[in-house]
């Protein structure tokens, strides 16, 4: 039996996690962790220059890859600016492990130097935490956290660790476990048959069947089995900002993004549909519009890996609560039965009247069936995705930041593959997407990777250009540049009567192409339609180099549609400055 | 609705923070609180008592089970059940009024349970509306502290909740 410090543990059990990056920054309390890191272990460790974009980088690696993401960090602040990232990833149920440093055990609770209550702090934002006691209990919890983080729903878990219990000089046994038995933590393996048999029968008897996909498909790895299901049946398909990719965006029976600034059509045959299949979508305030007003007239069928999203603000009619994957393997099955001893399912007239209907509304005011953005002279936000869409085949992947320019990607960039568009959805989290973006260039150093963002996001974690040249990640930064914090900007126009209060800075921000180049990086600034394209094909063509676009845009475009609120239903949206349904 | 949530839980720290957190953090209410090792010592039981609807009542216990430190979770009050409630009542009993209290708690089945020249410390254990009917028979007499322990609770007949 080998026998190792706490330190040396913890480095071991990563390796045996086989874990492929560490996301962290050292400090007082993890000191003897980080001496175990450099002394002896194959995962290796980027230094970010923020905690809080360790935890982002960590989080996109795991969005993008599937993988838990893992982050190390010191005690006290270390901890504390992690939090916001620890809430991203709890909110869109990423699975990420967090190893925070605590001070010594026998300082606990004395106000030490850098101590804070990083179990306390963290407890409503995580999905289960560990304190550590005894070094032996270091390959078991290591082991549980991993389990319980990529299990079920996902979620971040942390573990606190005091600096005593990986001091070097004392040494345990060292065996990591196999398996891992939690009498109190079972998610569900499967769904209930008989309501799996319901939900077939129902969905095979709508006549204006939707399906709603979040992102507990992508989460799931549900996506071939939801899209056969849709396509099967020539279903319509939405997706959530959580779900996009899960299904093919660019295909027919995709009506776009549906809620807040969700596609007119998706929104409107959401509020028209009489059956709809909900599948790893929670029913979000920025889905539903008033709750009361929600889909009047359609049967819910919800599937859910976590009972507590079923019938949490929407009533289900038919809840299912099991993995996506298994339910909908049954539920393909179930529905083949079905239809060999009634073929006639689902009604073809019915759904070809109901398909007439969605394409009524796509001519009307679809985002993609015409050109739906004002003539200005200045480069449309719009045109910028859509020129990124382009230069990238829609094959790159996508991270974005939080505000009007995270709604125009995930308009108009369609995506078909899951696990390309990288975004904080649930928190909302200006800053997330540079250090997202590193995190997705390290699992994937072949693949374009894109940052879109806007000058208020992109200064909230702009430290991290230096891990980018560090690293060598050569992300391109797509800059949205109106010169506003855009989406606040936008509210105040529309229900504060223009009073721009605090959202402008435009005297005050730095001249980007020349940070860039500080940073060893290229900087491009387009003003010009014209020279968009080529701009961003010269981007992307210097593969090797992290490249910041920074496109002065229209400073007055909003985001369209938007819900009317408050009380409106999914149908009430805005659909330009002066026109509504 | 006045709900009776007792659940098994492991008996390990930052478990009962974990509960009430949850409690705190999405707006639910705790009116009483009861928690204590069981036979097991790994094993803590937790009961208390909240206010809310079956819907709201079907959240909270769907998130209690999503704790991983919670291993079941029971409403007592869907069937038929036994709930007991402590307290300790220390009041002003001189003059008349130490008679009076000495009745009323013969009336209630309580027991002094501590006697000094002016005072009686008084133990009643019963149903939350018992021990509230007690307080409000005590009108006249000088209430000098007041402790309960919250709700305890178990089904009748067969029904357990174990592992």
């Amino acid at each position: 039996m080998e026998m190792l410090s706490g330190g040396e543990m913890i480095a071991r059990a990563l390796e045996d996690e086989s874990v492929e990056y560490v996301f962290g920054y050292p400090g007082g309390a993890v000191l003897h962790i980080y001496d175990a890191l450099f002394k002896d272990c194959k995962v290796p460790h980027v230094l970010v220059r923020h905690e809080q974009a360790a935890t982002h980088a960590a989080d996109a690696y795991a969005r993008a890859t599937g993988k838990p993401g893992v982050v190390l960090v010191t005690s006290g602040p270390g901890a504390t600016n992690a939090i916001t990232g620890i809430a991203t990833a709890y909110m869109d149920s990423i699975p990420m492990v967090v190893l925070s440093g605590q001070v010594q055990s026998h300082l606990i609770g004395e106000d030490a130097f850098q101590e804070t209550d990083m179990i306390g702090i963290s407890r409503p934002i995580v999905k289960h935490s560990f304190m550590v006691r005894h070094a032996e209990e270091i390959p078991g919890i290591i082991k549980k956290a991993f389990h319980i983080a990529a299990t079920g729903r996902p979620g971040p878990v942390v573990i606190d660790i005091p600096k005593d219990i990986t001091r070097p000089d004392e040494k345990f046994e060292y065996n990591y476990p196999e398996s891992v038995k939690l009498r109190s933590y079972a998610p569900a393996q499967r769904g209930h048959t008989g309501q799996i048999k319901k939900a077939a029968r129902t969905l095979l008897a709508a006549k204006r069947p939707m399906i709603y996909a979040g992102g507990g498909v992508i989460l799931g790895e549900g996506s071939d089995l939801l899209t056969q299901l849709a396509q099967d049946l020539n279903y319509p398909v939405t997706n959530t900002l959580m779900g996009l990719g899960c299904y093919p965006g660019s295909d027919r029976q995709f009506l776009g993004m549906l809620g807040m600034h969700g596609f007119y059509e998706a929104n409107m045959a959401m509020h028209n549909a009489d059956v709809i299949l909900a599948v790893g979508a929670r029913f979000d305030d920025r889905v539903t519009n008033t709750v009361d007003k929600f889909c009047p007239g359609a049967k819910i069928i919800h599937i859910d890996v976590d009972p507590a999203s079923i019938s949490k603000t929407v009533t289900a009619d038919i809840p299912i609560v099991g993995p996506v994957k298994s339910v909908l393997t049954e539920m393909l099955s179930q529905i083949e039965q079905i239809r060999e001893k009634d073929a006639d399912l689902p009604d073809a007239g019915a759904l070809q009247r109901w398909w007439q209907q969605i394409d009524e509304w796509r001519a009307s005011h679809g985002l993609l069936t015409g050109r739906r953005y004002r003539e200005s002279d200045m480069i449309m936000p719009q045109q910028v995705i859509e020129s990124l869409y382009r230069s990238t085949d829609g094959n790159a992947y996508v991270t974005s930041d939080v505000g009007q320019h995270q709604m125009f990607a995930a308009q108009y960039y369609r995506f078909n593959k899951p696990r390309r568009w990288i975004n904080s959805g649930g928190l909302g989290t200006m800053g997330f997407g540079l250090p997202a973006a590193i995190g997705v260039k390290l699992a994937f150093p072949d693949s374009d990777v894109a940052c879109v963002t806007g000058e208020g996001s992109i200064q909230m974690n702009i430290q991290e250009l230096s891990t980018a040249t560090h690293y060598k990640t050569p992300v391109k930064i797509i800059n949205l540049r109106n010169n506003y914090l855009g989406m606040v900007k936008q509210w105040q126009d529309m229900q504060y009567e223009s009073r721009y209060s605090q959202v402008t800075y435009a005297d005050s921000l730095p001249d980007f192409v020349k940070l860039m180049e500080a940073y060893g990086h290229v900087g491009i600034q387009v003003e010009k339609l014209d020279d968009l394209d080529d701009a961003m094909d010269e981007a992307f063509a210097m593969k090797d180099r992290t490249v910041f676009v920074d496109v002065l845009i229209d400073r007055m475009e909003h985001v369209y549609p938007m819900h009317i609120a408050p009380n409106g239903s999914m149908a009430d949206m805005w659909l330009s400055k002066n026109e509504r349904t | 609705m006045r709900r009776i949530l007792s659940m098994l839980m492991e008996n390990e720290a930052g478990a009962l923070s974990r509960v009430v957190g949850l409690f705190a953090q999405r707006g639910y209410n705790i009116e009483t609180l009861n928690v204590a090792a069981t036979d097991d010592p790994t094993l803590s039981r937790l009961t208390l008592t909240t206010l809310g609807d079956d819907l709201h009542i079907e959240q909270v216990t769907k998130q209690l089970n999503k704790l991983v430190d919670v291993v079941k979770v029971v409403d007592l009050t869907e069937g038929a059940h036994v709930e007991r409630d402590l307290m300790l009542i220390k009041v002003r009993a001189n003059g008349i009024a130490r008679d009076e209290v000495k009745r009323t708690t013969d009336i209630f089945r309580g027991q002094i349970v501590d006697v000094g020249p002016n005072v009686y410390t008084i133990q009643l254990v019963g149903t939350s509306d018992k021990l509230d009917s007690f307080v409000a028979a005590m009108t006249d007499v000088d209430i000098l502290e007041v402790v309960r322990s919250g709700v305890a609770g178990i089904s009748r007949g067969e029904k357990v909740l174990s592992l």
